[in-house]
């Protein structure tokens, strides 16, 4: 239920904001659903997966999608995303989560002063 | 040349920080986009698009580590394309500046109260020498 309510707090605030789930399903599930850091950045990654594809799935329809532009800069995120993956086995938890806050406050500078 | 170059720089970024923070990258994705010539919404959909790639070379991985809870993910994935719906429906109808700026400030707390976690937590456990 906990995670419902996780998932529906997502996709309302990128909807509204703009900016992706992830930034507000991992804090939710680690102050809320108390998953360890590791396991709610992994899991928050799965979710994100299954919302850009309703979400690309909507936009194909209308056409504005562009191919060749999503792979350019995609697949290296790809090879990006693995190097991210397996670096954060290394990293201590307690640095993750500072970096992870700073990322927020950034963004959060970013909606306040745009 | 430069142009791609900066992409291709760009979206390896992009991925290092979906990785380590389990973000899509999207806020590096839509302004690359708009870099290499992209209208705001075009860049939105293609970045929907590079995210897929992204997130799962990421949860591949973390599922070989053993990190990721698949029943958990589909949940939220799934409730969040509701929320995406309804978000959409009522983004119209506000003042959105202030809106904005209200989230933005929820931000900011909700690094402090991940931060006093942490913090707290390395005073309760410190890590072993």
């Amino acid at each position: 239920m906990r995670l419902v309510a996780i998932g529906l707090a997502a996709g309302l605030f990128s909807a509204l904001f703009g900016i992706g789930g992830g930034i507000v399903a991992v804090p939710l599930l680690i102050i809320v659903a108390r998953l360890p850091e590791r396991v709610a950045t992994a899991t928050s990654l799965g979710a994100i997966g299954i919302t850009a594809v309703a979400g690309v799935t909507v936009y194909a329809l209308r056409g504005d999608v562009n191919v060749g532009y999503a792979a350019l800069v995609g697949i290296p995120a790809a090879v990006g995303a693995l190097a991210g993956t397996t670096l954060q086995q290394r990293i201590a938890t307690t640095t993750l989560t500072y970096g992870f806050a700073l990322l927020l406050a950034a963004i959060g500078a970013w909606l306040v002063w745009p | 040349m430069t142009t791609i170059a900066l992409a291709l720089t760009l979206g390896l970024a992009a991925g290092v920080l979906s990785g380590l923070f389990g973000v899509g990258g999207g806020i590096l994705f839509v302004p690359t986009l708009v870099a290499l010539g992209l209208g705001q919404i075009d860049a939105q959909a293609t970045s929907l698009l590079a995210i897929i790639p992204t997130v799962a070379a990421g949860a591949w991985n973390q599922r070989r580590y053993g990190h990721l809870r698949v029943q958990s993910a589909i949940v939220v994935g799934l409730a969040s394309v509701a929320g995406v719906e309804v978000g959409a429906r009522i983004a119209t109808g506000i003042s959105e500046g202030t809106l904005r700026r209200m989230f933005g400030i929820l931000l900011f707390f909700v690094a402090g109260q991940l931060a006093f976690q942490a913090y707290r937590t390395t005073r309760r456990y410190p890590p072993s020498s």
